[in-house]
């Protein structure tokens, strides 16, 4: 029964190309059509015919190629059919296994044997079925177990075969380093090949093994300079130049020896992917080398002006390999690098963006920021972006480094939330608080710039641009002393549109309210004093206090404008937003009636004026950046139990935690960090002498030292105490026992840089500690076996008197090189060669501690 | 995806796509796995087949080069790193194209759909492991129609009907 429906599997089979039609075929529904062939290819595969059996799994191969079908279930199959002794049938299988095979297929021990046997065929075809196949699946067992016939192909006398052999060394070494004891020997010699296709297949093996660990390579640099400057083959010639890219990299006298057939190459008229290569081996590894940097770089500007799109775009982007070294070339092809921004390819325009970003510095960047802004305007939404991105993060580097003028990046900030497209809206109001918090002098500009955005009712429908009202809303509350006018502001945070904005960021509206309320109250008191006693205070502090003076009339009709603009919210279903309404409300009410009542008792308004002063000290405190890796510095305080079952306290509390719970969660969004302006930390010396802080100790500072005293544990500690109590020093209120959280230093200036800039550069609060470096790992760990057994080989073929075993890191001379320098001579000049050999291993044996090798050093000569 | 290690150097994988989006042929010489591939696959053909015929021939994609150049109706993609030689690549494809077009004689992309297996082995004889292996389009041309040869001969032996009834009633 068995046998005759596999007869009849074997006559009706469809073949693959019945399938392809088939599927052809299918206007709708090809998926049913696939599921309905599997099936098929299913039974079929089990035939006892091999033939059948091989005709299905090309059937499965073609439906995993190109309609995804999953086909590992097959895998045996696979193997069943290499074994046929059909040609057909094992390329069918062959390619089933390399399509589908990886290192966990279960079956894949069982093909270790059929590999070999074909691996030993006399048919040079099936030997390079079992090559390619190996290349692609090869294992660490499969490549020990094979080693030893992928050596004996290796000296196959069929160009072929040897070819095929040589491409899949790098799998076997890859696998199994000590395959390299076998096999080097006979990999090196190959390159000594006049068989351009075989030259072609090594030199591709060593460029990518010395890619991925380069010292070990070195020794053979006078076989790869022969072929530098004897071969012709663009191919040959692409792939030694890779190698000397990575070799020159770490011995510099190689770069000096390599730089002249390299610019012979691109004097010669080479196709443009040679050229190319020598372009980019130059601008990469030989940029000291000033003739071939130079010359490269002239042809770099051929590239930028060519028609095809290929060569600008590679033109570019060899610049910018050679950027962070040589400015100049960047410089010089300014112009081409500003046209290519309007290029219709977005590789182009990002290449030339990236570029133009690359030059920036602290002269050019208000023009080069006026470029990309007008470039912004008119691009897609993708490239405004990503032009915007790229103008923040290099103005925001490492401090706002290249920033001289604060007001004039404020103000660009401020543009960039104008650009219709701009997505940005996180990044940019990050940066107004952040310079907000660390550049004292530009917070005037940025609270004009807020009011711009707050007042700006456009803004307020586009959500990409919260996040800047968001910092706009801090910023004008947190510094309202700079405000010329903050009835303004409250207006503008109270404006109806303001309900468009998510509960998180009205809250910071909201409190920032607050904040300007409290400011407007206490300027309007202040003023009541001193036309009293005019010697209470100096209002000089506030600097606006002349604009902001405010008279019964106005004060109260901000207050009546603040009450009206909330008492709506104070029902809101968000718990932050309700609660921050309601809290201010209640100010106010308490407030509005002392004012009031301020014509018939003088006591109130003492009273009042000591309630605002409460108020305004608990907003005096000024934020400071906060170090990214803050957190990290708080020790775990004993007894601290976080991962603790808390289902006990659960059941107590019941459902009333509950909600409690939920507000926490919700309020602990961005907006947590800047709407409590409670701060933690005292930034040193200005505040001191401003308002009442000094007359009277405040309630809300002495609460603060008692809470740091109790829990000193979780504060900062920090070693810059004594610079601040320093500053603070005339300033005798408790503050002074607990130093800043934050180390802060001023940036150091340049005095180079200052000389020629009329205004100098406010200062910029940094944080002492940058962010940690994570430790690298060392990427040549990962192939250390590999380049250990080729140390050993290229040093085995050398004589073993050296005794350099003990030191198996340095290579030195070896045999293959001491023949290639033979062979070598005429092409080199080589008075003394011997002597200079010697000194050279004498000078290797003394510094074989030394980091690098000076194993070529004849060949340098 | 980012915990892939690539193993295979050179060129990563080769895919055709027809400008359709229908793919005619996948090779990978890193290890994707199925649902991977499927998922390369569709990004990039999205990716390539919206770029316009003015552009350049390279495409940034997650951290690796996509070269790739249109045929008549057929894109054909190879994806290499990103020190690898772009122009290099765009001569490999004009290389795979010319001996294909040699093989089948004028190709186009029906020869393809038909015969994805031959194109599979020619590729095969032109790339191993990811590297350019054999550059003369004749030396190619010649081993293919030597294996050709073998084919049939072994097909002229197994497809008489008394060898299927042999096999079966065995």
């Amino acid at each position: 029964m068995a046998s005759s429906n596999s007869l009849m599997d074997s006559l009706f089979q469809r073949s693959l190309e019945d399938l392809i039609k088939g599927i052809r075929l299918q206007l709708h529904g090809e998926s049913s059509f696939i599921s309905k062939s599997l099936d098929e290819i299913r039974r079929e595969i089990k035939s006892t015919d091999l033939s059948t059996k091989s005709i299905a799994l090309q059937k499965l191969s073609y439906l995993a190629a190109l309609h995804g079908v999953d086909m590992s279930w097959a895998a045996f199959h696979a193997v069943e059919v290499v074994s046929s002794s059909r040609f057909e049938d094992k390329r069918i299988g062959y390619h089933a296994i390399a399509q589908s095979f990886n290192d966990q297929t279960p079956v894949l021990l069982l093909i270790t044997n059929q590999l070999r046997k074909d691996l030993n065929s006399s048919n040079e075809y099936e030997v390079s079925l079992a090559l390619e196949c190996l290349s692609r699946i090869g294992t660490d067992d499969l490549a020990r177990d094979l080693t030893s016939e992928v050596f004996t192909l290796l000296g196959s006398s069929k160009a072929f075969v040897k070819k095929k052999a040589i491409g899949v060394v790098l799998r076997v070494f890859d696998k199994y380093p000590d395959a390299v004891k076998v096999c080097f020997k006979r990999l090196v010699e190959n390159l000594e090949s006049s068989d351009p296709h075989i030259l072609s297949a090594v030199v591709g093996v060593f460029c990518e093994l010395t890619t991925k660990d380069p010292r070990s390579y070195l020794p053979l640099a006078p076989e790869f300079y022969k072929i530098l400057v004897d071969s012709r083959n663009n191919w040959v010639l692409i792939k030694v130049l890779k190698v000397f890219a990575k070799l020159a990299s770490i011995e510099p006298r190689l770069a000096k020896k390599v730089a002249d057939p390299i610019c012979e190459h691109m004097r010669r008229n080479v196709g443009k992917s040679l050229l190319f290569e020598c372009i980019r081996t130059v601008v990469s590894s030989l940029s000291d080398q000033e003739t071939a940097l130079k010359l490269a770089v002239a042809r770099i500007r051929d590239f930028l002006v060519d028609d095809d799109p290929n060569l600008r775009y590679l033109g570019l982007h060899a610049l910018s390999i050679v950027a962070p070294k040589h400015l100049w070339a960047v410089l010089e092809n300014r112009e081409a690098i500003v046209k290519a921004l309007s290029d219709e390819d977005p590789n182009v325009k990002l290449e030339a963006l990236h570029l133009l970003m690359a030059m920036v510095n602290e002269d050019n960047v208000s023009e080069i920021s006026r470029i990309l802004m007008n470039y912004a305007l008119k691009s897609d939404l993708l490239f405004c972006n990503e032009v915007i991105a790229s103008v923040l993060l290099a103005c925001s580097r490492n401090s706002y480094e290249i920033i001289v003028d604060f007001d004039w990046y404020v103000s660009l900030l401020g543009e960039m939330a104008r650009i219709p497209h701009c997505q940005r809206g996180q990044e940019i109001g990050h940066q107004l608080i952040d310079i907000g918090m660390r550049v004292k002098d530009a917070r005037r500009e940025l609270v004009r710039i807020s009011r711009a955005l707050l007042i700006d009712p456009a803004l307020l429908g586009n959500q990409f641009l919260h996040p800047i009202l968001s910092a706009a809303a801090w910023a004008s509350g947190e510094y309202v002393e700079f405000s010329k006018t903050s009835y303004d502001i409250a207006e503008a945070l109270l404006q109806p549109r303001t309900s468009l904005l998510p509960p998180s960021i009205r809250a910071i509206y909201i409190h920032s309210t607050f904040k300007v309320l409290v400011f407007s109250l206490k300027a309007y008191f202040s003023a009541q004093d001193s036309t009293s006693s005019p010697l209470v205070e100096e209002s000089t502090n506030y600097v606006s206090s002349l604009v902001n003076a405010f008279t019964y009339e106005s004060i109260s009709s901000l207050v009546d404008m603040i009450e009206l603009g909330l008492c709506s919210l104070s029902g809101t279903l968000d718990v932050e937003v309700q609660e921050r309404a309601k809290n201010v409300l209640g100010f106010t009410g308490m407030i509005k009636h002392k004012i009031i009542e301020k014509v018939t008792s003088p006591e109130s308004v003492i009273e009042a004026s000591r309630a605002v002063a409460f108020m305004e000290d608990v907003f005096s405190e000024e934020l400071g950046p906060v170090s990214s890796t803050a957190q990290e510095k708080v020790p775990l305080p004993d007894g601290l139990e976080l991962n603790e079952n808390l289902e006990d306290l659960q059941e107590i509390c019941g459902e009333f935690l509950k909600p409690v719970v939920d507000s926490n969660s919700n309020s602990f969004s961005s907006s947590e960090k800047i709407s409590f302006s409670v701060a933690k930390l005292r930034i040193s010396d200005q505040l001191e002498a401003s308002s009442s802080s000094s007359s009277h100790p405040p309630e809300s500072a002495s609460l603060l030292a008692e809470h740091r005293k109790r829990h000193g544990l979780y504060y900062l500690s920090s070693q810059k105490s004594d610079d601040h109590d320093d500053s603070n020093g005339n300033n005798n209120n408790t503050l002074n026992e607990y130093p800043p959280a934050n180390e802060i230093l001023a940036d150091s200036f340049n005095p180079k840089k200052k000389m020629n800039q009329s205004k100098p550069r406010p200062v910029v609060v940094k944080l002492d500690e940058g962010d940690d470096i994570k430790m690298k790992p060392d990427g040549s760990s990962n192939h250390e076996p590999l380049s250990r057994a080729i140390q050993t080989a290229l040093m085995g073929k050398g004589k073993e008197k050296e005794r350099e075993k003990d030191n198996p890191e340095r290579s030195l001379d070896s045999g293959t090189k001491e023949q290639s320098l033979r062979k070598d001579k005429k092409t080199k000049k080589k008075n003394g060669e011997k002597s200079s050999k010697h000194r050279s291993r004498r000078r290797s044996d003394k510094d074989a501690s030394a980091a690098k090798p000076v194993d070529i050093v004849d060949f340098l000569l | 995806m980012t915990c892939l290690i690539m193993l295979a150097s050179g060129i990563h994988f080769v895919l055709l796509v027809s400008r359709q989006g229908k793919v005619r042929l996948t090779k990978w010489y890193s290890p994707y796995a199925q649902k991977e591939r499927s998922k390369v696959i569709r990004e990039l053909s999205g990716v390539i087949l919206n770029r316009g015929p003015k552009l350049c021939n390279f495409v940034e994609w997650r951290g690796y080069k996509v070269v790739y150049k249109r045929y008549a109706s057929l894109y054909f993609c190879m994806c290499i790193d990103q020190e690898d030689n772009e122009l290099e690549v765009l001569e490999i494809i004009h290389h795979y194209v010319e001996i294909l077009d040699r093989y089948f004689g004028s190709v186009c992309e029906l020869d393809l759909i038909f015969n994805f297996h031959k194109a599979y082995y020619i590729l095969d004889e032109l790339l191993i492991a990811g590297e350019l292996q054999e550059s003369s389009k004749k030396t190619v041309a010649r081993i293919i129609s030597a294996q050709d040869q073998l084919v049939e001969v072994a097909k002229e032996e197994a497809s008489s009907i008394s060898n299927i009834i042999a096999q079966a009633t065995k």
